[in-house]
């Protein structure tokens, strides 16, 4: 039973892909090296086609009078070494070089599209078998199978290219498959199944259209391989003597290569530039499927205007921390961060910045996502990711100011003095390497330490931070830990040289909600008993009323509010930060209150501040 | 990981014993055609009848197949029908040359790759340009006529190279430099061309990669971080496809052989064809199978090495 109404529906998106096609073409032929090559593609098409009408002579009248003759009115490009002329050969050759190639083409898409929308769209055993089949193709080189065959088949070229199609299907097999696996499930897909479409008229209508594109491309690849292989075996004398091939002429040169090299030239030429031009348009094709090709954004940092930034007014809460009186670690001023746009301006993500960090002291960040902080993080490592970088301001760290510092002092201070905890765990470990040589190398860098003493203050590190067996850590390879034990060893790495900042991005969000607390713990530990300055970038409220001393609340690339936590927390003014709470207060309390962390410091959850 | 081991041994094996039933049923399905192919049109019926019976190609084709197998477990692969040279000496005698071709052109497009990509990766801008390109000419031109221009130019024209003939390691170390130089470079760059951009691919990928910030916070050098960690995790798919350029090049060593005159398994293969010596055709058809499924198992081993995770799967 079909769904009118769906099935209408369902073959309107298909039309809709068909315009989008329609129109890849006209995106297509904006690019001058896709007109470029698709051009000499249909002169050589056309060449094929009524080339041989044109020739002034047959492309096998031999003459013993005309061997390698020159260039002549009869023979505008000469005779060949049978005293052939060699225009018209080209001419002949060309059809059926292109044909050859033809042939190969569609039995390969044939096969191989066929196949891959079988096994893409039916799934199950007919996956395994048909993968397995492809893999076996592909395990031997093209041109010993076709070696082999030519062995039993004798020369032909056409059986020469059918196989060598049979050969290459493969190629249009992986594509078309994957592109339809990845289909198969799709919604509109789905609804069409659904509304009672038979499966016929789901592949053609709506499974072709997506893989048609992606189809393209691998068609001008195959077809340059196909042209290649051909050419390479005529070359080798082993194709089919009795027509005339670009390969086959390509043979004769070859063997009059000192007396007449302009022999090679021609079909040279005609190989040369009809391979490159099937993968130029190959690649133009794909390009313009991906709707990409911006290389630019790294040349253009050096062009960076700085923008003009308005300052706001920030609310600043007059209570600060117990550390205010302590010396002076981190003090940025007026920071902003951009990022290059294709067009040339800059899009700043963090404006007018401004926060100081004590020793000693935790100050938290807090925001959503989006909204700069962590990008305000990568700035004092001075690791934002490509294309961004410090557009103004200053972040002075103990007197260096680290937006303008050279990138060699910048490299000493990263690891000794100011370190990093990642949000994610397992991604921040490399895993490729065992835990232990990634504990090992900074200290060896960084502190001059020898293999021996790396690992056993590495060890010490893993047993500080509640690792419990920590050998066999130091053995695993990231894989092969949880997401909290990860964290402890990133947390370790991190204050394995004895920094006096830390910077901690989000470093509980990505755990469980079990082990949490007692990462934050930790942290709150470790930061004290190394009297380290920290900030520490956090959505989460409940997490700066557990280990933070100062606060500062970020919104669009803007600090609104900051202060000694328990001020803010008692009076929070800006908006923003008040519907923080909120959100907060939703679901808290995220730890239980008075715990045993810090006796002189007030036990401070959001609830208190509030009612205080 | 002796399990992983293994069962990549086990399914190169399965893959073996497939290629070379199907090899031999394509091979020989002709039956008395061959016989008569060998002899010529004039034969008389008798006379291909002898022929054929002569060359065991009367039997059912199981029953040669089964005589085939039970001589190649042994290490015997027959004789040619040619020359009557039993069918592994005439290959093993020629291996050497096609595998130090081979090889070479492996470590070759290895290392070239390697430099080219890393470089086009973290440098980019101009010269992240330029390496485009020249892959781009690499992967389109055909090898072989790459080839004919580097003969033109080197060997013909500036006369650096000998244009053709082998010269044996064990004769003359710097000849057998010089007289493969041409060839190994010939068949490397299509393979240069696809690695290239695969390590650069790679490399951009790795190189977004958390745990490369991390690691630069640790204050590690940019390239210690780049040669030491993006380049290891970089490296699998560029194995990968390192591997199915090898495949490519024992074709490519086919032509480039007979370009060059050097006597390998590629000028073999190709006597072999245009005369119909069918247990040679067969012959190497099984020695590039077990090529392919020693290298195979020596790129997944160094996958394993490359990442531990993979040992697990």
């Amino acid at each position: 039973m079909i769904d009118p109404l769906a099935a209408d529906l369902t073959d309107e998106i298909a039309a809709a892909t068909q315009r989008s096609t329609r129109s890849l073409l006209r995106r297509l032929l904006r690019k001058p090296i896709a007109i470029a090559s698709l051009s000499f593609l249909v002169l050589v098409v056309l060449v094929a086609i009524v080339g041989p009408l044109l020739a002034p002579h047959s492309p096998d009248t031999a003459s013993a009078a005309d061997v390698l003759g020159p260039i002549t009115g009869a023979h505008p490009l000469g005779t060949d070494s049978a005293g052939r002329d060699v225009l018209s050969r080209l001419l002949f050759a060309t059809r059926f070089s292109i044909a050859g190639a033809a042939l190969a083409l569609v039995v390969a898409a044939v096969i191989g599209v066929t196949g891959g929308l079988f096994a893409g769209y039916y799934g199950r055993w007919l996956e395994g078998t048909s993968a397995w089949i492809a893999g076996l193709i592909q395990a031997l080189p093209g041109i010993v199978v076709l070696l082999a065959a030519r062995a039993v088949l004798g020369p032909s070229m056409w059986t020469s290219m059918a196989i060598f199609g049979i050969l290459l299907s493969p190629a249009f097999y992986r594509l078309v498959y994957s592109t339809v696996s990845a289909v198969r499930d799709e919604l509109y897909v789905d609804a069409a199944r659904v509304s009672g479409l038979s499966d016929a008229r789901i592949i053609t209508r709506h499974i072709l259209t997506v893989v048609r594109g992606p189809a393209l491309v691998q068609a001008s690849f195959v077809t340059g391989v196909a042209i290649a292989i051909q050419a390479g075996l005529e070359f080798l004398g082993l194709g089919d003597l009795s027509i005339p091939t670009w390969g086959g002429m390509l043979n004769d040169g070859f063997a009059s290569i000192y007396s007449d090299p302009l022999l090679m030239l021609w079909p040279s030429l005609a190989i040369g530039l009809t391979c490159v031009s099937l993968v130029l348009l190959a690649n133009a094709l794909r390009d313009t499927l991906e709707r990409s090709g911006s290389r630019r954004s790294r040349r253009r940092e050096r062009a960076l205007v700085p923008p003009v930034i308005e300052p706001q007014p920030v609310l600043r809460h007059d209570g600060v921390s117990r550390f205010a009186d302590g010396d002076v670690l981190l003090e940025i001023a007026g920071l902003a961060v951009g990022y290059g746009q294709d067009d040339g301006t800059v899009k700043t993500v963090v404006e007018d910045v401004s926060l100081t960090v004590h020793r000693g002291e935790v100050h938290g960040l807090i925001g959503e996502s989006g909204s700069g902080k962590t990008q305000t993080a990568w700035s004092v490592l001075r690791l934002l990711p490509a294309g961004g970088r410090i557009v103004g301001g200053s972040i002075v760290f103990e007197g260096v100011d680290l937006a303008t510092v050279s990138e060699t002092r910048m490299n000493e201070l990263r690891g000794a003095r100011i370190a990093y905890v990642p949000q994610e765990p397992m991604s921040n470990l490399d895993a490729t390497f065992t835990v232990g040589s990634q504990l090992v190398e900074p200290m060896r860098v960084k502190l001059g330490l020898n293999r021996r003493q790396a690992t056993a203050r590495a060890l010490e590190l893993l047993e500080r931070v509640g690792i419990p067996n920590p050998p066999r850590t130091f053995r695993s390879y990231p894989h092969e830990i949880s997401g909290g034990m990860a964290q402890r060893v990133l947390i370790a790495g991190a204050v394995s040289c004895d920094p006096d900042l830390l910077i901690a991005d989000e470093p509980t969000t990505a755990l469980d909600v079990t082990v949490q607390a007692d990462v934050l713990d930790l942290l709150r530990g470790l930061q004290e008993e190394r009297n380290m300055g920290m900030i520490l970038v956090t959505h989460n409220f409940g997490v700066v009323a557990d280990i933070c001393d100062t606060v500062s609340v970020m919104r669009a690339g803007r600090i609104v509010e900051t202060g000694g936590i328990d001020d803010l927390f008692a009076r929070p003014q800006h908006p923003y930060t008040q519907s923080l709470f909120d959100a907060v207060l939703e679901d808290l309390p995220a730890r239980p209150s008075g715990d045993d962390r810090s006796s002189s410091a007030p036990t401070r959850t959001p609830q208190e501040g509030a009612v205080r | 990981m002796l399990t992983f081991i293994a069962r990549r041994l086990a399914s190169g094996v399965i893959l073996l014993i497939t290629i070379s039933v199907v090899a031999f049923l394509l091979l020989y399905a002709g039956g008395g055609d061959i016989a008569r192919r060998l002899l010529g049109e004039d034969a008389s019926p008798a006379t291909v009848a002898q022929k054929a019976h002569e060359l065991g190609l009367d039997q059912p084709l199981i029953v040669q197949f089964g005589t085939w197998l039970s001589g190649a477990v042994r290490g015997d692969f027959g004789t040619s029908w040619f020359t009557s040279q039993p069918v592994s000496d005439a290959i093993l005698s020629r291996l050497s040359v096609t595998l130090s071709l081979v090889f070479g052109a492996t470590l070759l497009i290895a290392v070239v790759s390697v430099v080219l990509g890393v470089l086009a990766a973290t440098r980019g801008g101009i010269v992240d340009t330029i390496v485009q390109v020249l892959s781009l000419i690499g992967t389109a031109i055909p090898g072989f006529l790459i080839a004919l221009g580097l003969v033109l130019v080197f060997a013909i024209n500036l006369g650096w190279f000998k244009p053709t003939g082998y010269v044996q390691f064990a004769d003359s170390p710097a000849g057998w430099l010089g007289s493969i130089t041409l060839p190994v470079i010939a068949l490397s760059l299509g393979g240069i061309a696809g690695v290239t951009q695969q390590i650069r691919g790679s490399m951009l990928d790795s190189l977004r990669q958390d745990y490369v910030r991390t690691l630069r916070s640790r204050g590690i050098s940019p390239r210690s971080v780049i040669l030491k960690h993006v380049l290891r995790n970089a490296a699998g798919p560029a194995l990968a496809v390192l591997g199915v350029h090898f495949v490519g090049l024992l074709g490519g060593a086919v032509i480039i052989e007979q370009m060059f005159a050097i006597p390998g398994m590629g000028q073999v293969a190709v006597t072999a064809t245009s005369q119909g010596d069918i247990p040679l055709v067969m012959g190497l058809v099984l020695a590039t199978a077990v090529l392919v499924v020693l290298l195979n198992l020596v790129v997944d081993l160094a996958q394993g090495w490359l990442n531990p995770k993979v040992r697990l799967s």
